[in-house]
């Protein structure tokens, strides 16, 4: 089903004045929009090194980040099946791990959680989606940048190598938990990996540089190179989104950028910033630390919530409800989480007094956060819902989090969180959260693109085979969890057996079933696997408009070439969302096709 | 080399390179304002420390303030001429700014020589920690911007690319500024 | 709730009880109801033959209101669970009841040392009694406790209290605490303080008063040397 062939013959000025449709034909790459102009004048085969390593093309450099962070789940899945299963079947001989000790314990989850929050969701839902999708979906031909953004990810490809080398050096990986707090992360003597911990500080701090380069061109191409004709209220969703959360980024990150430093010069030097026996402050590393934190909750949820919107308005065929409402919740939730970090810290030994006003700005978030559910619920009233697997996992998402959602409230209010702080409460909450928005919207969202990017259908059976294989062991991983939170289960604790209380009867075994659903959690991302790498060879041909969407990327071949658009770089006149509008016999209108009349 | 299409687009009506450049800015304000934020906050539970700032050179620190200033006028003449289409002209206050940044980074140099000389290390106690952290991230900047301006004047000389004067001119004014943050509050506050 | 699988052991843990269930109740039903209206939704407008969707920009005031009369539901609840919150806040960490007696507990990588007043009631005597792992209360006697940190953070959590409080090096901080049932229970260390971090379960005792006495008077003066469990690296004394 070819998209609009009556929008063709409308060429926008800037695209007919330097062909960029012309250039784009030839072949993929190196040609003159190459940046790297000492390969970009050939115009013999690129190899493939030039090609996937050292392009400048977003769609490639979208692709090194989605197969990064794809690479890296990986990992996070390894080190969470390893400590699962220490935690379930203490002593055991992990199989592909072997014993595990409390140092190795401590490793795995500090590992688990950096490496999915830094080096899965940041990479896939900002860097990877952000990167392919913004140009396209603004009808333009790349980033303002392409050159930073090559460089933006080379420095994220080198974070990854420090990371990998902190499990080489002496002493081993850092174990202090993602959250660094110092003294134990600052000294050595404390943590026990002289060099595990400022190479895992490092690896983090290379990270947020590469964001910040990254999220300076997103926000500058989205904010200079819309397409003719594209209004604010023209862009879509999800672009929206991934600016929204780069200006938070931006915002938040700063400060603990300089926390990085003082940190490191803390471990590596013999400063004592963070030293409470020479004049230093342990509380300020955590003041820094979730100044940044929380807001980072929302610099990977509001990509997610994108996704969402593109899915469940393409497959219920229907206009997004309240288009600018959604868009003030976001900016109101970005603004509000500049002023809730301290939740964490309710019984951090800050002033108690500070709770009190922590915790009603933090219950006054679950406002904005629980509209955008709602007007998720809304677009689907009336609508003509087709489950597909994108349109199944976007569904997911709205699902899963609105239990992640709620159960927030429960920490948020000081007076229970007394009891729920640090206990496996806690870690069900932020992962019925997290992996709705790491996991399930990343799947909508490739599933969903996955014919734009390769130009092939993924198989549908395996893909619906995989959903429910995913959905349901979720779930039965983490309602146990709740269960232990409930009843006193404290996090990062390697062995129970020596709490007598957390030993009654049916607490083994609920930690038992948590990690037996998470082995079958993690079987089942094979069939996905499998699925991915089969379509993409083996996989029916994808027209440029399967899904018949509205949205610019929809509106060119699949894969788009070098370019992006070799008809010439579109003009739009609609917003992204006008399905089944009572004026036309099609259920949906392209942005860019001309009006009739 | 050719830009990509998307960079010559200026939907804001602000170039994009200098629309590049004030994002740059709003994310170093955060950075730097992370420091001197937690900086502020150790000072005010700490008044002792005033014992150690005033082992600060006063005088140096007021002539890099002047040194810095006086580069940024030239940082603004230089874009005056490259408004003019004057990329000669440009190039040479370009080096000149420069030069005001250089003298900037020896005074500096002078200072901490003779501070560690009597003592004051960067491990000694949390306000010579803040004091070279805060002061050498600055000098950092201020030879980053060095840097990147000889390349523009580079450029400028052969009258392409004018519009970067202007860029690293903001640039180099928010360096410019930050250095009016710490003067006061590693030096003059006693 | 909770008290079902975890003794309410202390005078506000079922305070924290009662503010955990009213939070379930509210959450709970509006939560539910959410996802009743979703799934309704996803069956109800599934895609059939020949019906085309609605046309519903949801920015007139009248098609709003689906999301804006939640969006208020969810205001005056949220002012609920609040004032329940900081009120039970209040009494847990804000108010200091007149202390009957004061224990200190010193943590470190990776033990609990425990200073009870011996026999005369005060700290800093001859005949205090310092236990290791092992904290020896009173029921139904109002007690303070001062937490302090040889190393790094740690986290003083009594589940049965519903008690949870970090320890800061370089300071001590102070809280309270009644216990009204007895029996042995566990401590936690809810704060990762390093490899052992696993490694330190602490026991609290509480007694009767007869029983609680005699064992005071029994250990009056001991002074268990602040031994680690195993390898602890130590840090400032």
């Amino acid at each position: 089903m070819s998209s609009n062939s009556e929008s063709l013959g409308h060429l926008p000025i800037d695209a007919m004045s330097t062909a960029a449709g012309e250039a784009t034909k030839t072949d993929t790459h190196g040609h003159s929009h190459d940046a790297h102009g000492g390969h970009g004048e050939h115009h013999e085969e690129q190899n493939f090194f030039l090609k996937y390593f050292w392009s400048t093309d977003h769609k490639i450099i979208g692709m090194q980040y989605l197969f990064t962070g794809m690479l890296m789940a990986l990992v996070g899945g390894f080190t969470v099946y390893v400590f699962r299963m220490q935690i379930a079947f203490p002593g055991i001989s992990v199989p592909g791990w072997g014993r595990v000790t409390p140092a190795n314990y401590d490793g795995l989850i500090t590992t688990h959680g950096s490496v999915m929050i830094f080096w899965v969701a940041m990479p896939v839902l900002i860097a990877a989606l952000g990167n392919y999708l913004i140009p396209l979906m603004i009808g333009c031909d790349d980033m303002v940048f392409p050159r930073l953004n090559r460089l933006s990810y080379q420095i994220f490809a080198i974070s990854i190598l420090v990371l990998g080398a902190s499990f080489l050096v002496k002493g081993g990986a850092f174990g202090g938990a993602w959250t660094s707090y110092p003294p134990l992360s600052a000294k050595a003597e404390y943590n026990l990996t002289p060099q595990g911990a400022p190479l895992w500080l490092l690896a983090v701090a290379l990270e947020f540089v590469a964001f910040l380069l990254g999220g300076i061109n997103f926000v500058t191409t989205v904010m200079n190179s819309r397409a003719p004709g594209m209004k604010m209220f023209d862009v879509p969703m999800v672009v929206w989104m991934i600016v929204i959360a780069s200006i938070l980024f931006m915002a938040s990150v700063g400060p603990l950028v300089a926390g990085a430093v003082m940190l490191l010069f803390d471990q590596t030097v013999g400063t004592h910033f963070f030293d409470p026996n020479k004049g230093g402050d342990p509380i300020l590393w955590q003041h820094l630390f979730w100044f940044f934190g929380h807001p980072e909750v929302y610099v990977v949820l509001l990509p997610a919530t994108g996704i969402v919107a593109e899915i469940i308005t393409v497959f219920s065929r229907k206009k997004l409800f309240a288009y600018k409402t959604v868009l003030y919740t976001a900016v109101g939730t970005g603004v509000l989480s500049f002023f809730v970090w301290a939740h964490h810290q309710f019984i951090a030994g800050i002033d108690p007094r500070m709770a009190n006003i922590f915790s009603l700005t933090t219950l006054l978030i679950s406002i904005p956060v629980a509209e955008m559910m709602f007007v998720f619920i809304a677009t689907l009233y009336g609508g003509s819902i087709r489950l597909t697997v994108p349109m199944l996992w976007a569904l997911a998402f709205i699902g899963e989090f609105l239990i992640g959602g709620v159960t927030g409230i429960f920490l948020g209010a000081s007076g229970a969180d007394i009891y729920f702080h640090d206990t496996y409460f806690v870690i069900a909450h932020f992962h019925y959260t997290f992996f709705p928005i790491a996991f399930i919207s990343v799947f909508a969202a490739v599933t969903y693109w996955f014919p734009k990017m390769f130009g092939k259908m993924m198989n549908e059976t395996f893909g619906k085979l995989h959903f429910w294989g995913t959905i349901i062991p979720f779930n039965f991983i983490f309602i146990p969890l709740f269960l232990l939170g409930v009843r006193g289960d404290h996090r990062r604790i390697f062995d129970y057996s020596r709490f007598p209380d957390l030993m009654k009867p049916g607490m083994p075994e609920l930690r038992v079933l948590a990690t037996l659903s998470l082995v079958t959690l993690l079987a089942f991302q094979a069939i996905f696997l499998l699925n991915f790498f089969y379509s993409l060879f083996k996989g029916k041909k994808a027209d440029r408009n399967p899904w018949l969407a509205n949205t610019l990327e929809w509106q060119t071949p699949s894969p788009p070439p070098h370019g992006n658009f070799p008809e010439g770089l579109p003009t739009v006149y609609r917003g992204p969302y006008e399905y089944s509008h009572p004026d036309r016999a099609q259920d949906y209108w392209p942005q860019n096709e001309k009006a009739a009349s | 080399m050719i830009r990509p299409i998307a960079t010559t687009r200026e939907a804001t009506g602000i170039p994009t390179g200098r629309l590049a450049v004030w994002w740059v800015i709003a994310s170093e304000i955060v950075i730097f304002g992370g420091l001197l934020g937690s900086y502020l906050m150790h000072r005010l539970g700490h008044p002792e420390w005033a014992y150690q700032s005033v082992h600060t050179n006063t005088a140096a620190g007021a002539f890099n303030t002047f040194v810095l200033l006086t580069s940024s006028l030239f940082a603004v003449l230089a874009h005056d001429a490259a408004e003019h289409k004057d990329g000669k002209k440009a190039a040479k206050y370009l080096m000149i700014t420069c030069l005001g940044g250089l003298t900037f980074l020896c005074v500096k140099g002078a200072e901490w020589t003779h501070e560690i000389r009597e003592g004051f290390t960067l491990t000694s106690n949390t306000f010579w920690s803040f004091y070279y952290t805060a002061a050498g991230l600055h000098g950092i900047h201020v030879i980053a911007g060095m840097i990147i301006m000889l390349f523009v004047a580079a450029d400028a000389a052969k009258g392409k690319e004018l519009q970067r004067v202007e860029n690293i001119g903001i640039y180099w004014h928010f360096v410019d500024l930050v250095w009016i943050f710490l003067f006061p509050l590693l030096y003059i506050a006693k | 709730m909770i008290s079902k699988y975890l003794e309410a052991g202390s005078t506000y843990a079922g305070d924290i009880d009662s503010l955990i269930l009213l939070i379930l109740a509210v959450v709970g039903f509006w939560g539910l109801l959410a996802e009743v209206v979703f799934f309704g939704l996803i069956f109800k407008f599934a895609e059939k033959e020949g019906v085309k969707a609605l046309y519903v920009t949801g920015e007139d005031p009248k098609e709003k209101r689906w999301v804006s009369i939640p969006h208020y539901l969810t205001l005056i609840f949220d002012v609920m669970i609040i004032i329940g919150a900081l009120r039970v806040w209040a009494e847990v960490k804000l108010d200091m009841p007149q202390a009957d007696e004061t224990v200190r507990v010193t943590a470190q990588q990776w033990a609990w040392t425990f200073t009870h007043p011996g026999p005369d009631g005060k700290l800093d005597t001859e005949d205090d009694i310092r236990t290791v792992d092992e904290l020896h209360v009173e029921v139904g006697k109002t007690y303070h406790f001062e937490l302090a940190s040889r190393d790094v953070l740690h986290s003083f959590s009594v589940p049965i209290f519903r008690l949870k409080q970090d320890i800061v090096p370089g300071r001590i901080i102070k809280g309270w605490f009644k216990p009204v049932i007895t029996g042995t229970y566990d401590i936690q260390c809810t704060e990762i303080c390093g490899i052992g971090h696993g490694l330190m379960p602490a026991k609290i005792v509480i007694s009767e008063a007869g029983k609680h006495q005699a064992w005071v008077k029994a250990n009056a003066g001991v002074a268990a040397v602040a031994a680690p469990v195993s390898g602890s690296t130590g840090g400032m004394p």
